[in-house]
């Protein structure tokens, strides 16, 4: 058995307690340990893509017992290349919250270290029940990252987050209750073999299973209806944070795409295709409402929030489609929009911390410290998250338009995709110029309070816009590895054997 | 037995929804233990129900109670428990720091305008 494959889970999870038992007091030693694991994470996650680029699904049986009576964790392209994205965030965001935001409250760093734990497990696991279990680690670390600090906006805020995620917990087991009161088993790989073959009398009961799964997802995830939650919780909770929760909507895409393809798909007979006719329109209709809000805000963070919102309906709106180019066309998008809206978020933070009394509101206000630098970092990410050449979001969008071209409907979904960018634009420009460029007129500069840090932060942004600009520049490269991700994705047969048959060293 | 737990777990969702619906954080959390008690027993009942069984199969015992659903029922029980009391502890933070129990931002920034009044 290959012991790699559990190291991403294990070692956040060895080395949280520790953070939070050992160092508490000591915040240098905490960063060190911290920063320490999450890069080598980044090295695990780099070993992994590595190691799945042979096109081989592996399995990782916990305590020996094999697929379907254990739990199996599942390595293949995509959970992968999850694992790496998630890494990589996670070092920039940590890179940029020791500029003082750990300090702000108590263990940031444990949370930090079990949140991407909970997001590893996720990526990994390829038993349902495990899934729901890997959700709750990653939604407690994130009920005290998303107050951390406080502050009575913060914690009611946050009360909320909470409360629609204890419910979207509840209709998961009702969902996996359901699904296993039908099938009998809770393993992805055994679920997907025996859905075809469900007598006619519980398909019902299937089908509410695997609809309640969706909504689950689809909450995780920011999909209309589900996407209140997502504007509060993420322009009130603080901004390092918000930009690590820009995996977690791609938590809920990654489920959806894991589950829906194996057990829903093309082979599931009866119940072919079970997500699709729910999918495409509530994507427009968040595509529409994110940029709407974009749009609309009246503040940087609040326009950052409803940023996730359109990138998050942009994206599903190509995962609907579900042909094997419109994946990996939004796959191409999800990583993009991960970082870049991340960066966006961190880019907020440094003007808050700046631009005393006026915060991140979008008023005509005195000029802050650093403007021209941050400025153009604005400007550079703006770009990118609104779409616009020369950067990749250009390209995601692109590929999206192109993979809809042979969609029924297409054209309409072109019109939406294409309006909703030029609402981006405006809304960005509009801000942009209304902090920066206007704020120029006014005479008397701010002076800051105290020094603010300013070099670590800037690498942490600057290190996102040059993958930003990697991920422009390797487009072909990135883009022929999520095509031949996207062919295991579309041969579920391949998973299946993969976990169901076990190899000889798992059997001993 | 049938009639009983699935009358129990259809009330029992009702009132959590309910609950779960009113504007104050406590309702809300009994809300919230509600539906997981609703949950708990229905992931029971999702192994069929049958009383006086064993849980494991043997040669001279051909009837048996499914025992995955308690294991899933077990861990339920743990995480809800948690949750819980994180619920319970940022509730009271909250009330700490903002002087109300309101769940919903807007009712309670009236209610700190009209105390100001």
């Amino acid at each position: 058995m290959n012991h790699w494959i559990i190291l991403p889970i294990l070692l956040p999870a060895i080395v949280a307690p520790l953070l939070a038992l050992a160092v508490r007091h000591d915040i240098v030693l905490a960063r060190v340990f911290s920063v320490g694991s999450t890069t080598l994470l980044l090295l695990l996650g780099l070993y992994h893509l590595n190691m799945a680029d042979d096109g081989v699904t592996r399995t990782y049986a916990l305590g020996g017992w094999p697929a379907p009576f254990g739990i199996v964790l599942v390595v293949d392209r995509l959970a992968s290349l999850m694992l790496l994205l998630t890494a990589a965030l996670g070092l920039c965001v940590q890179l940029y919250a020791i500029n003082g935001w750990d300090k702000r409250g108590q263990h940031f760093h444990p949370l930090f270290q079990f949140q991407l734990m909970g997001i590893n497990g996720a990526f990994l696991t390829g038993d349902l029940f495990n899934l729901f279990v890997f959700f709750e680690v990653l939604l407690i670390a994130s009920y005290g990252l998303m107050v951390h600090g406080g502050g009575p906006d913060r914690m009611r805020a946050g009360l909320q987050y909470v409360t629609i995620n204890l419910l979207g917990s509840t209709i998961f087991l009702l969902a996996l209750g359901l699904i296993y009161s039908v099938t009998g088993t809770l393993n992805m790989a055994d679920f997907a073999t025996k859905v075809p073959g469900v007598a006619s009398t519980d398909r019902a009961m299937l089908s509410v299973g695997g609809v309640l799964l969706l909504l689950v997802f689809s909450l995780k995830a920011a999909l209309f209806p589900l996407q209140f939650w997502l504007p509060g919780t993420y322009s009130q909770a603080p901004p390092p944070v918000a930009a690590l929760f820009a995996i977690m909507t791609k938590v809920g895409a990654y489920s959806i795409i894991r589950v829906f393809s194996l057990a829903f798909g093309e082979s599931a007979g009866p119940f072919a295709w079970l997500a699709t006719p729910w999918l495409m329109p509530s994507a427009a209709i968040t595509l529409a409402v994110g940029m709407i809000g974009v749009l609309a805000a009246r503040s940087l963070s609040q326009q950052a929030s409803f940023s996730v919102l359109g990138s998050v309906g942009l994206m599903f709106i190509a995962i609907a489609a579900f042909t094997p180019q419109s994946i990996s066309a939004a796959l191409f998008y999800l990583i993009h929009s991960t970082i870049g809206i991340a960066a966006l978020f961190l880019i907020v933070d440094m003007i808050i911390a700046r631009r005393v009394g006026a915060g991140d509101a979008l008023t005509v206000s005195r000029r802050f410290s650093n403007q021209g630098l941050i400025a153009s970092l604005f400007f550079i990410v703006a770009v990118a998250v609104a779409g616009v050449p020369p950067l990749s979001g250009f390209i995601g969008k692109l590929l999206i338009l192109d993979s809809l071209r042979s969609i029924r409907g297409g054209y309409w979904l072109w019109g939406l995709i294409l309006c909703t960018s030029l609402m981006a634009v405006v809304g960005f420009a509009a801000s942009g110029s209304k902090v920066f460029w206007k704020s120029l007129s006014v005479a008397e500069p701010l002076r800051s309070p105290r020094q603010l840090p300013f070099a670590l932060p800037v690498v942490a942004i600057g290190i996102m816009i040059t993958s930003l600009v990697l991920l422009t520049a390797l487009a072909g490269p990135v883009n022929s590895y999520l095509d031949s991700t996207v062919e295991q994705i579309f041969n579920p047969q391949q998973y299946i054997n993969a976990v169901i048959v076990p190899a000889p060293e798992n059997t001993q | 037995m049938e009639y009983l737990v699935a009358s129990s777990v259809g009330l029992m969702t009702a009132a959590g929804v309910y609950l779960l619906l009113r504007g104050r954080t406590f309702t809300v959390l009994l809300g919230l233990t509600l539906l997981t008690y609703a949950i708990n027993l229905f992931l029971v009942s999702t192994g069929r129900l049958a009383t006086n069984q064993a849980d494991i199969l043997s040669e001279t015992q051909k009837n048996y109670t499914d025992p995955l659903p308690q294991a899933l029922v077990l861990t339920s029980i743990v995480i809800s428990f948690a949750m819980t009391a994180i619920f319970l502890a940022m509730a009271l933070r909250g009330y700490f720091e903002s002087g109300n129990d309101e769940v919903n931002a807007s009712d309670a920034e009236d209610a700190i305008a009209r105390k100001r009044k």
